[in-house]
């Protein structure tokens, strides 16, 4: 076979700068990403590769009477044409609950579901063909909204109860009550001299990540199949996959290929099974590459929400009790939705000190699109929602909004309503105080730019009214209630040209964060080297867990500096064996073993000779607990991440356009592994944020998907785009590598209700849904009173 | 897939009369998408970026005649001045990327209401005239007479867009668009207006609200009339706030929107009352020196 073209990152990404822990390093893929010579999971290719493409289903929900291949396997080119009567294993694969088919079983639960697959010399010869298929569909009426999910003998269910998997029953996917404080009893009520009652809605946002789904899937001579793929967890696609490829897991090897950004919308199985299938069944290497369109129907979104909050106070503004009910629509497959309802439901009254809290969060089954992770899983919806009632309170209370934010606010010690007590610095007051301290920007210049509506010309002034607004969020890091998510890491250190180098093996999935970044960085402070080469991330290596949960630096990089700190113990010992040494502070420096008392020692080159040292390291998080089904309590998080929201905005009231003059952020990230990437993500998730506070919404009608294209699914470009301060906080965290805390998600939560609750300060709009469209603020104000 | 390159309008037309099914490609910032999505698949493409007039703009002082395949980016830059209209549709058109490879003829070929091309040669005036050629010979279409309906237009099958004639401003004129970004956007409603001193006259040009590309007509002779009855093509002066309120609800009056994952049908006229009500501030600001008013 014809050498990979992700190669060429690999000897790119081989570093030598001297750069440590705690540097604005260089990205080692930097240069070839901004020349546009990178090779993403699209640019594979293999000499005589077919090319697989999927026939999906047009409608939300329908019994499938019959399928007729024969016209698609007439079509010259074409190899193969698969269904689900193909499928040598199990039939149906998922996160955590195995719900979801490879390819539909006599019925579709969703828009866009795979139904069957086809191989072709040609990707037109494959789209061609996959048109020729003919389905016979029995069209049924779609579950869609909460009314019609939580009535399923009129309805319908999505999942019949002979076939259900989920965690509670009917159409409800999994539920979490958090009940602390006795709950929120009439006594308790009572107590309150302030109360506040709102429902607020999200809708549906995507990942809209910019490199499709694609991957190339090569038989193996074991009878295997080796897949280079852009994913956020080689290993648990593995798992998923092998099932139904009725291969055992080590007959299924996985390469990552380059990603083109993730979000979570990598986490679910995409064309991974379908590639492995097609190239199993025709002998030949199979790429399947998804289109735009394809791709909003490849993977899962953010589920929309509705979320009815009551917030009780004191005259003097402490909390006194929150009662919530969080309604996560999980669409037809159950993906990541049980951790996404835990998430809402433990972090559901946000950094704040409660006293009484009566929590319920569940996911539904529809027949909308499969919802499942993405950048703030669960934390982004129930944020919006918290944050809209502290101002409420604010307003009702007649204080400052941060001030009343501040006197609640969570320190460390403080217990959530789970009952975990937060065991590091937790400076939500602090954060809050620093972004209200910012100066304000000026007034808008003469620019058309600096509009809203910008170079479209819409207002010169005109009806543009300005307004600030703050938001804070609470995000755990790493894998909760009770789950292992463990990393490994290899690392290898020998002598190459009379010079040490490191070498670092893991299977994180790097998908733009940097993580091959950091691992470089590790490995130079903890072993004094200059040179580290990152070896492409594949399952020959144990798992990394997922990228995801803004757990990579802290998981992996934690694994990388076990390793590195056991090659350098045994590097030591060679020392001390070999010449006597006796000093208690040997450490690496410049490629030298060097100690305080006896100076430079000798050199690493001269200590391993032909050898190299090599070590494999797990690192693994304190354990967490399970939430209590019916009281939520438990040990459930390993770690919190805190990020606070100015935001001010210019918005024209009379057209509903909106303006986000400036987003400014301070978060505390524990330890500033590298100082500009953590700048980076508070930047990108403050932005994620904007979208869906003002423009990204996957809208559905009956469960079909309307604007599945970048032409009406919209993101923030470059004029949207605010300048964004941020202030990055260093409060060691002692549980933690280096006291660092996942910084990725944070910046997410608390930027939507900050730009929401700006152009409320504009408009005087209650505002209760997300995304805010320019017919909510002036023709059609269904949420006010 | 034949792939026909003329180098000159007349190889260009016999090639479109030899093969009338052939889809030109001007920008290509339509047509390629068209082709990705696989929603055409015609028997053949006809290239104009060879046919070097087709690229080329002149003006005798009173029209200019803008060669169909001039695109969007040279528009801003060139033609400011003579077509200050077209000119700043012209700037709300896409990215950089796409004003630089989209353009005017393109956007009559698709004849998409929602093109932005279309309302302020609406609003230029009388004298815009879609110059339609074929080897049949040549026929002046009055851009009133081009839409016919969502993405059809008078254009015979084989007749290309040789060049747009328009007159050049005798007065202010505005385009604004309305988008949920701030750049990069497909028009929710667009709206332009053109004041027409010399035979004291309004144009008025709605994008995105009705199936095709319309003028505002009542608006039109309602503004035009007030203005001449109040003597104020002459004086200049104040506008009346009830003349700019009415302008605002006859141009919303002569739309008739529809409810899209864009926007609503409210929504849009809403919007464009906003947009008629500001841009004949600006246009009037424009004509008086009086500085613009910022209450609309
Ligand atoms: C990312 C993106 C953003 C966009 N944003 C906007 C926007 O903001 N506003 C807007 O109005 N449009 C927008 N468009 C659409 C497009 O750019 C415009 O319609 C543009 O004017 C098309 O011009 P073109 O030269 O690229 O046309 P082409 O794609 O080459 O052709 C378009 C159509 O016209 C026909 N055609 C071309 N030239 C002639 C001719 N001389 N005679 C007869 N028929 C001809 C073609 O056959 C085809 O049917 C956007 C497109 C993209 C891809």
């Amino acid at each position: 076979m014809t050498p990979l073209r992700t190669e060429k990152n690999l000897v790119k990404i081989t570093t030598d700068h001297p750069h440590g822990v705690g540097t604005d390093a260089a990205r080692p893929d930097g240069i070839l990403k901004v020349r546009g010579e990178f090779a993403y999971s699209s640019d594979l290719w293999a000499e005589d590769m077919l090319w697989g493409t999927a026939l999906r289903s047009p409608h939300a929900r329908a019994r499938i009477r019959s399928v007729d291949v024969s016209r698609a396997l007439a079509v010259p080119g074409v190899h193969a044409v698969l269904t689900h009567e193909d499928l040598p294993g199990v039939k149906t694969y998922g996160l955590e609950i195995q719900d979801q088919p490879a390819l539909a079983v006599d019925q579709v639960r969703h828009h866009g579901e795979p139904v069957a697959l086809v191989a072709a010399d040609h990707p037109e010869t494959a789209r061609r063909a996959a048109a020729a298929i003919a389905v016979d569909y029995e069209v049924l009426e779609p579950v869609c909204t909460e009314e019609q999910a939580l009535d399923p003998e009129r309805y319908g269910y999505v999942h019949a109860p002979g076939e259900y998997r989920g965690k509670a029953s009917g159409n409800v996917l999994h539920r979490q009550r958090v009940v602390s404080g006795g709950g929120v009893t009439d006594e308790v009520r009572a107590r309150a001299d302030v109360v506040v009652r709102g429902t607020y809605e999200v809708g549906m946002q995507d990942q809209a990540f910019l490199g499709p789904e694609s991957g190339l899937a090569v038989p193996a001579e074991d009878g295997g199949v080796d897949l280079y793929v852009a994913t956020q967890w080689l290993h648990v696609d593995r798992r998923q996959m092998a099932p139904v490829l009725g291969l055992p897991e080590e007959r299924v090897r996985i390469t990552l290929a380059g990603v083109g950004g993730a979000f979570g919308g990598r986490e679910d199985l995409s064309m991974q099974i379908h590639a492995c299938l097609l190239a199993l069944r025709t002998g030949r290497p199979v790429k399947v590459v998804y289109g735009r369109e394809e791709s909003f129907f490849g993977h899962v979104h953010r589920h929309p929400a509705r979320l009815r909050y009551e917030h009780g106070a004191t005259r003097d503004g402490r909390l006194v009790y929150v009662d919530a009910r969080i309604v996560l629509d999980g669409g037809a497959y159950a993906s990541s939705s049980p951790a996404v309802v835990g998430n809402a439901a433990s972090l559901g009254v946000g950094p704040y000190v409660v006293p009484h809290v009566s929590m319920e969060a569940l996911a539904l089954y529809t027949n909308n699109p499969p919802c499942g992770a993405m950048r703030g899983f669960g934390a982004v919806q129930a944020c919006f929602a918290y944050e809209s009632q502290m101002d409420r309170l604010a307003a009702a209370l007649g204080t400052d909004p941060v001030e009343l934010r501040r006197l609640n606010a969570v320190e460390e010690g403080d217990a959530l309503p789970t009952g975990q007590r937060i065991d590091s610095p937790a400076p939500v007051a602090e954060l809050l105080r620093r972004v209200k301290a910012l100066p304000l920007p000026p007034a808008a210049g003469a620019d058309l730019r600096e509009m809203p509506g910008a170079l479209s010309n819409t207002t010169h002034g005109e009806g543009v009214v300005r307004g600030v607004g703050y938001g804070v969020g609470i995000k755990n890091v790493g894998f909760s209630e009770g789950f292992d998510d463990y990393s490994t890491a290899r690392v290898r250190l020998e002598v190459v040209g009379g010079e040490p180098v490191a070498l670092v093996h893991t299977a994180a999935a790097e998908v733009g964060q940097g993580g091959v970044t950091v691992h470089g960085q590790i490995a130079r402070t903890e072993l004094g080297v200059e040179r580290v080469t990152i070896h492409p991330a594949d399952t020959g290596v144990g798992s990394a867990g997922s990228t995801s949960a803004s757990r990579q630096t802290y998981m992996t990089g934690g694994a990388v500096k076990m390793a590195c700190e056991a090659v350098r113990e045994e590097l030591f010992a060679r020392g001390r064996a070999r010449h006597g040494w006796t000093h208690d502070d040997l450490s690496l420096a410049g490629g030298k073993v060097v100690s305080e008392a006896g100076g430079v020692l000798a050199s690493v080159a001269d200590l391993l000779g032909d050898d190299a040292i090599e070590r494999t390291r797990e690192h693994h998080h304190r354990p967490t607990q399970p939430f209590d089904p019916e009281t939520g309590q438990g040990f459930g998080h390993v770690q919190y991440s805190f990020c606070a929201h100015r935001a001010v905005v210019d918005v024209d009231v009379e057209l509903g356009l909106v303006k986000v003059v400036e987003l400014a952020a301070a978060q505390d990230v524990g330890r500033a592994v590298n100082p500009g990437a953590v700048v980076g993500q508070i930047h990108g998730g403050s932005v994620q944020g904007l979208g869906l506070a003002v423009m990204e919404e996957v809208v559905t009608e009956g469960g079909r998907v309307r604007n599945p294209s970048f032409t009406d699914y919209l993101i923030p470009t470059l004029l949207d785009t605010p300048p964004q301060p941020v202030d990055v906080l260093e409060l060691a965290d002692p549980h933690a590598p280096y006291g660092l805390r996942g910084a990725g998600e944070a910046p997410t939560l608390s930027s939507t209700p900050a730009i929401v609750s700006a152009i409320r300060a504009a408009t005087g709009l209650a505002l209760r849904r997300v995304p805010v469209r320019p017919e909510h603020l002036t023709v059609r104000r269904p949420e006010e009173g | 897939m034949e792939f026909l390159r003329p180098e000159t309008w007349d190889e260009a037309l016999a090639l479109k009369a030899e093969h009338p099914d052939a889809v030109p490609v001007a920008g290509g910032t339509d047509v390629m998408v068209e082709l990705n999505f696989d929603r055409r698949r015609p028997p053949a493409l006809l290239d104009l970026n060879r046919v070097a007039e087709a690229a080329r703009w002149e003006s005798d002082g009173a029209v200019v005649r803008l060669g169909a395949a001039v695109p969007y980016a040279r528009i801003v830059s060139e033609l400011g001045r003579e077509l200050p209209g077209l000119a700043l549709a012209a700037r709300t058109v896409g990215s950089p990327q796409i004003r630089n490879r989209g353009t005017v003829g393109g956007n009559l070929g698709s004849a998409s209401p929602a093109g932005d091309a279309h309302p302020p040669l609406l609003a230029a005036g009388r004298g815009v005239r879609v110059e339609a050629a074929s080897v049949r010979g040549t026929r002046m279409v009055p851009v009133d007479d081009f839409y016919l309906g969502p993405k059809r237009s008078a254009l015979e099958p084989d007749e290309l867009v040789r060049a747009v004639h328009v007159p050049v401003a005798g007065g202010p004129q505005q385009f604004s668009k309305v988008g949920t970004r701030n750049a990069m956007v497909i028009s929710v409603c667009s709206f332009a207006l053109a004041l027409h001193p010399a035979d004291r006259t309004v144009g008025t040009g709605i994008g995105s609200a009705a199936p095709t590309p319309r003028r505002a007509a009542e608006a039109e002779a309602f503004l035009a009339g007030e203005l001449a009855e109040r003597g104020l093509w002459e004086r200049g002066g104040e506008l009346d706030e009830a003349v700019v309120r009415r302008f605002g609800e006859l141009a919303a009056a002569a739309a008739s929107p529809i409810d899209d994952v864009r926007g609503s049908a409210d929504y849009r006229r809403h919007a464009l009352a906003v947009m008629a009500r500001r841009t004949l501030g600006w246009c009037w600001a424009g004509y008086t020196g009086l500085p613009e008013r910022s209450a609309a």
